[in-house]
């Protein structure tokens, strides 16, 4: 395919690969050289393969319908994302930054509350937060560490700079989905490999065993770790088994654990017995842990779970309670809890937010409901929410109604310039599709950052919205190193 | 490894022996109808019996015809046992497994169980059901292949193997029942001309035709070819080696010695078979009673590895 890169038109918005003038980018020179040198034929034949060896891996992930749920495999574009590593490098550092700060800012809820008393966030934003857990005051988990494994939502806008759109700080998904694009582009794209500087992806399994590992209660050389998922039909199902695997540690349901009533502790129901459990990595939403403490007809938790975690027994990641920093409205005071704790500029930039309970914010979001994004504060995979300009009046009405009745429920950001990528979307034809980027931190004794993440891109025209819930689909995000070019 | 994965293994196996072993049960009675002589009736009905269905059926059907029987082994979703419900239960079993078992496992049981879906009612119907049947014994087979090529021998492995084998020793004493049975009912002077045909078909059944005519030597008769089913020692369906198989099983896991002597005692019983006659109503008792045991057999595995009492010492 001749020049796939002067062809291409990205409308105005921000190109990760190709520039304004159409030239590629440093980091995404040699991929699209060698995507010009492929035919319309080859490249369709790549596709396919890549299709095949989904099929093969056997990567799906599961959609509630009224029909049932329905399990579908993973929509995959070829065509990678490239990121320049010195770019990179900013991010990796924004990011650690940012959970550090997140972790103390938690572990300070949880304690005295002094970010309340010196009046950096106001009392009742706290109080309100449907995260916040009473059951978790002054409980101290290893090294303040509440939110271990941190999912962070990036985009780029029309500038290239790189804004934080949310902290998934509960139980974020996506990392399988990561490792796994490689291991398709790998294959569709073995050449590349060869001659380009990608920075590899595949220690994080390894990373996140070290992280876990280093929470033990019991000072010993093999912990028992494991993770603990809802069931076949969560949708994640897949992400949980995969990690599981790949750690080499046992995949758990409610029902296989237990809690002495003895010595509170948690053990794990083996045919050589019981085995003592030191970590959890619990996949599932606090409120369904322990139906002693939260949900009473939970069937998914462990009875007796938050004592043992209490007495410090067993070490869960997260920790009960982290979600209540990643409340959408807490996300606006970011920057200043990064100050306050850390007395440091925060080298990621928040997206401008404006906070419904405020009156002035308010009156402005109404008024200009056509143009902004507006958000719950408590919901994930992009549920619930209006996008303005592709909103009808009657969302707008019905938003303006959500909005008066529960401000404290709801933020707005304007309709971000989300960056594009040429994306393969019928035979030879590479189009711009928007895009985000989700890496993964992790913070426990150490902490790291996925090398790039988990690139979701909106595989309709036009479209913002990347969640695979709503029809989005994924690429390989490659770290790119273009020093002595 | 977790209780529950051990347990899902043990059942993912026991379901696939069953489906298997049902669909060898009609295929043999649908063979047996095309050879035995016109003037001997045999009932579809017994199929029922010994599979301890009467009940459900009768809930379920008012005729007890070729049509309803087949459908009811086969294809019945209110049946627990059919082999639709067997696959079923194979596949779900998997589902949450696949880590443990080889790759391919997964891929082949959702063949195997979209197929005897797909073709179900060329397994009602006369004409296509011995092909139809032969797929699904196949299939099984092949998984049973695959295992054995290339699944690590570990505690899964030996879950998979008690639960295969006591589920075929199941089956053996109820397809030895229902041919006894047959027998009983039939008249005296046309029980010898059955019996060279029911019993060849029983042995034909379990695959073992051959081997009975190499090893045993004789003409077939209902003592020897009841003899070489329960105490044949090479031939992997005989009674026999199921219970050795299980015994070696369970003696390479933890806690093992209430199985393994359980097991022994079956074992060591032989109960006495001179000629055809003895194969009356006290032999069918006896069978019962072997059913019993397996069914203790499979509690204690339940309670001894799956079922976990808490403070159970470490």
């Amino acid at each position: 395919m001749d020049n796939l890169s002067s062809q291409y038109q990205s409308n105005g918005f921000f190109d990760e690969l190709i520039d304004n003038k159409g030239k590629p980018r440093p980091p995404a020179k040699q991929l699209l050289g060698y995507l010009d040198s492929l035919s319309e034929e080859e490249l369709e034949k790549r596709k396919l393969m890549a299709e095949a060896t989904i099929q093969e891996m056997g990567i799906s992930f599961t959609v509630y319908t009224e029909e049932g749920n329905i399990d579908r495999a993973w929509p995959f574009d070829i065509v990678p994302r490239t990121i320049d590593a010195k770019d990179w490098r900013v991010a990796e550092a924004g990011l650690k930054q940012r959970l550090k700060a997140l972790n103390l800012f938690i572990d300070d809820l949880y304690h005295d509350q002094q970010v309340i008393k010196d009046g950096i966030i106001p009392e009742h934003i706290i109080k309100d937060s449907k995260n916040f857990r009473p059951e978790c005051v002054g409980v101290s988990p290893a090294y303040g560490v509440w939110a271990h494994i941190c999912g962070t939502d990036l985009v780029r806008d029309e500038d290239g700079e790189f804004y934080v759109l949310e902290d998934n700080l509960r139980v974020p998904s996506g990392v399988s989905y990561m490792i796994e694009n490689r291991a398709i582009t790998k294959r569709v794209l073995p050449e590349l490999f060869e001659n380009d500087s990608i920075l590899p992806i595949d220690s994080y399994t390894s990373q996140l065993f070290d992280t876990l590992a280093a929470l033990s209660p019991r000072d010993i050389e093999d912990p028992e770790i494991v993770v603990m998922t809802p069931g076949i039909y969560n949708s994640a199902y897949f992400e949980h088994a995969f990690l599981a695997q790949q750690m080499g540690v046992e995949l758990v349901e409610g029902s296989d654990l237990y809690v002495d009533n003895h010595d509170d502790c948690v053990y794990m129901k083996t045919i050589n017995g019981p085995a003592l459990v030191d970590v959890i990595y619990r996949r599932i939403d606090d409120l369904f842990i322990d139906p002693e403490a939260f949900h009473p007809d939970s069937v998914l938790g462990v009875p007796g779970l938050m004592r043992a975690w209490r007495k410090g027994n067993v070490a869960l990641a997260n920790a009960p309670g982290a979600g209540v920093a990643d409340d959408k409205v807490v996300y606006a005071y970011v920057p200043d809890i990064i100050r306050y704790y850390l007395k440091e500029e925060p080298i990621l930039k928040n997206v401008e937010t404006f906070l419904c309970e405020d009156p002035e914010q308010r009156a402005y979001v109404l008024a200009n409901l056509d143009s902004l994004v507006v958000k719950p504060a408590n919901e994930s995979g992009g549920y619930g929410m209006l996008v303005g300009p592709h909103s009808t009046k009657k969302d707008q009405a019905m938003f303006a109604e959500l909005i008066e009745a529960n401000p404290r429920n709801y933020i707005a950001q304007p309709t971000l310039k989300l960056s594009t990528s040429p994306t393969l979307i019928s035979k030879g034809n590479l189009e711009p599709r928007h895009l985000d980027l989700r890496p993964f931190i992790l913070q426990s004794k150490d902490s790291y950052v996925t090398t790039g993440g988990l690139t979701r891109v909106a595989m309709k025209k036009g479209s913002l919205v990347v969640n695979s819930s709503q029809g989005g689909g994924s690429k390989d995000t490659w770290i790119v190193e273009t020093k002595g070019r | 490894m977790l209780s529950r994965v051990a347990e899902r293994l043990f059942w993912a196996a026991r379901y696939l022996e069953r489906a298997e072993n049902t669909a060898r049960l009609v295929r043999v009675y649908d063979e047996l109808l095309f050879d035995l002589p016109r003037d001997i009736k045999i009932s579809w009905y017994n199929l029922i019996e010994i599979n301890s269905g009467t009940e459900q059926f009768e809930q379920r059907y008012k005729v007890k015809d070729e049509r309803n029987v087949v459908k009811f082994l086969l294809a019945d979703d209110t049946n627990a046992s059919s082999m639709l419900s067997s696959l079923k239960m194979v596949r779900e079993n998997i589902r949450t497994t696949r880590d443990v078992v080889p790759e391919e496992m997964w891929e082949l049981i959702n063949e195997l169980d979209m197929y005897a879906r797909q073709n179900i009612k060329q397994g009602i119907n006369r004409s296509g059901r011995h092909d139809f049947l032969n797929t699904v014994i196949e299939g099984c087979q092949k998984i049973i292949g695959l295992l054995a090529g290339t699944m690590t021998r570990d505690s899964g492995w030996q879950f998979l193997i008690m639960g295969r084998y006591l589920e075929r020793a199941d089956m053996n004493t109820r397809i030895i029942d229902a041919a006894v049975s047959l027998m009983l009912q039939s008249e005296a002077e046309e029980s010898v001309r059955l019996g060279q045909v029911v019993w060849a078909k029983v042995l034909k059944s379990q695959s073992a035709y051959l081997d009975y005519r190499r090893t045993v030597r004789t003409s077939i008769n209902g003592a020897k070819a009841v003899t070489f089913l329960l105490r044949g020692r090479f031939f992997p369906r005989t009674l026999s080696y199921c219970l050795e198989q299980i015994r070696e099983a369970a003696s390479k896991l933890p806690r093992s010695g209430i199985i393994t002597a359980r097991v022994d005692k079956l074992y060591g019983y032989e109960y006495p078979i001179e000629r055809s006659e003895d194969l009356d109503e006290k032999f069918h008792d006896y069978l019962n009673d072997f059913q019993l045991d397996l069914i203790e057999i499979n509690y204690q595995i339940t309670e001894n590895w799956f079922h976990f009492r808490q403070g159970d010492a470490a």
